[in-house]
């Protein structure tokens, strides 16, 4: 019985820590219970895909059904953090501003797959790449809805 | 005075039941692996709780079924931590509680390689009864089982337990070869054991429809698990090993349900050892706990 206190004790200051962690260390910014506000610098990594990542293209581009897997794909994995319709949400920033709109696809595809790990997006390989795919059809058609009413004009 | 036994572990259970059907929950993407681990770690303020057990046949003994109890927390995108509470029953004996193990595992590098490395390190504090047989380490085989509860849980063990998990991901399949060193506390050599895993969604591709038993949702794979000695003798001699196929169910409710029979691949090895597991992935834990405690809103 000790054993399991003693062991409860070491366990427990070490969880709060973890679930601190957890609050603070996801973005590297602070959230708010609101959508977060709008920070080109957030969207810094689509800069560092590689030229051959940039270059791909996506293979269900054609697929009259991409977009609406994309959908229930970005429900099910995405939208806990960046809102329901990509507007951004507490832990992640809107995905309807120019920067990921106007980037390409192989570029999306890449930040999915490598996420952002450092700042709390965890990688999305163990999708496999079909439904990564269709995530990004699913993004870029996002950008028909324009950018969130609450995020202010993208800078160039 | 109360038992702390009879205050914690009763806490746990209904914080558990109130956590799995009352709270927001995600579909999970989850592997079939029971013993192996692959690179994906739990999404940062998430808390995944899982249920599994493991029905064992024991030669020469009463067979047994063990059980443990899992708090999964993403508490980055590069740490989850992990807790377990672990039981058994073996028949014609008795049931008990045989321990408590904290689990960490670290994400290496920043970005997907082809070969991606995680550090995971555990400490266990349990008695000789511990029958979970969640990996196979040092020179533990079968007979080892046969002393019976009364005897065995008189036995307390505070163990570290170290691994290096090296997974890769190519066109669907997931491929995962950890690789365990274990220490105890006490005046006891480092033990060696291993896992391979290998694993595949039935479909790539996701439909474009709502679907409970489409293809995508069910992940089947093969584990493999045993000893590999310790640092006095290492090696295969005297150590046991295991096989085991395994299928796991992401239901769009957010449960995973998962099954795998494991057979023993030597005469060390129990014969037959049938694993289920349930669990459910709850988002947003984090912050719930932080506005509990009048963090931000």
């Amino acid at each position: 019985m000790k054993a399991i206190v003693a062991a409860l004790a070491v366990c427990t200051p070490f969880l709060a820590v973890s679930l601190a962690l957890g609050q603070s260390g996801n973005s590297g910014k602070p959230t708010t219970g609101e959508a977060r506000q709008y920070d080109p610098a957030i969207y810094a990594e689509l800069q560092k895909a590689p030229e051959k990542a940039r270059k791909r293209t996506n293979p269900l581009q054609n697929d009259p059904e991409a977009v609406a897997a994309g959908a229930i794909l970005f429900e099910q994995h995405c939208a806990e953090c960046h809102g329901d319709a990509g507007q951004g949400g507490r832990k992640g920033p809107t995905l309807r501003v120019a920067e990921v709109q106007s980037a390409a696809p192989g570029t999306i595809f890449w930040v999915l797959t490598n996420g952002v790990v450092r700042k709390g997006m965890p990688v999305w390989s163990k999708l496999p790449e079909p439904q990564r795919w269709q995530l990004v059809s699913y993004l870029r058609s996002l950008g028909r809805l324009g950018p969130p009413a609450e995020s202010p004009d993208p800078k160039p | 005075m109360v038992s702390s036994r009879r205050v914690v572990l009763p806490g746990l259970l209904l914080f558990s039941l109130f956590a799995v059907f009352w709270t927001p929950r995600a579909f999970a993407q989850e592997n079939p692996y029971i013993v192996a681990y692959d690179h994906y770690l739990e999404e940062p303020g998430n808390l995944e709780i899982e249920y599994f057990s493991t029905f064992g046949t024991q030669r020469g003994g009463n067979d047994f079924h063990a059980f443990w109890v899992e708090f999964e927390y993403g508490a980055t995108a590069w740490w989850t931590t992990e807790l377990y509470l672990d039981g058994q029953t073996t028949f014609q004996d008795s049931t008990i509680f045989t321990g408590v193990k904290w689990e960490n595992r670290f994400r290496l590098l920043k970005h997907e390689h082809f070969i991606n490395p995680v550090f995971y390190v555990e400490y266990e504090n349990k008695n000789g009864a511990d029958k979970i047989l969640k990996e196979g380490e040092g020179h533990d085989v079968e007979s080892d089982f046969l002393v019976s509860n009364a005897v065995a849980r008189k036995d307390h063990i505070h163990e570290v337990e170290l691994k290096l998990i090296l997974s890769s991901t190519f066109k669907g399949w997931n491929f995962t070869e950890n690789t365990l060193a274990a220490k105890d506390l006490s005046n006891s050599p480092w033990e060696f054991g291993y896992a391979l895993g290998a694993s595949r969604p039935l479909a790539l591709k996701a439909s474009a429809k709502r679907c409970t038993f489409c293809r995508q949702n069910f992940i089947g794979g093969v584990e493999m698990y045993g000893g590999l000695g310790d640092q006095h003798s290492f090696g295969l001699h005297d150590t046991s090993h295991y096989a085991a196929p395994l299928l796991a169910w992401n239901l769009p409710s957010g449960w995973t349900l998962r099954i795998s029979p494991g057979f023993g691949l030597n005469d060390n090895s129990h014969r037959f050892l049938l694993r289920w597991g349930v669990s459910r992935e709850i988002t947003g834990f984090g912050s719930m706990v932080s506005r509990l405690f009048g963090g931000r809103k």
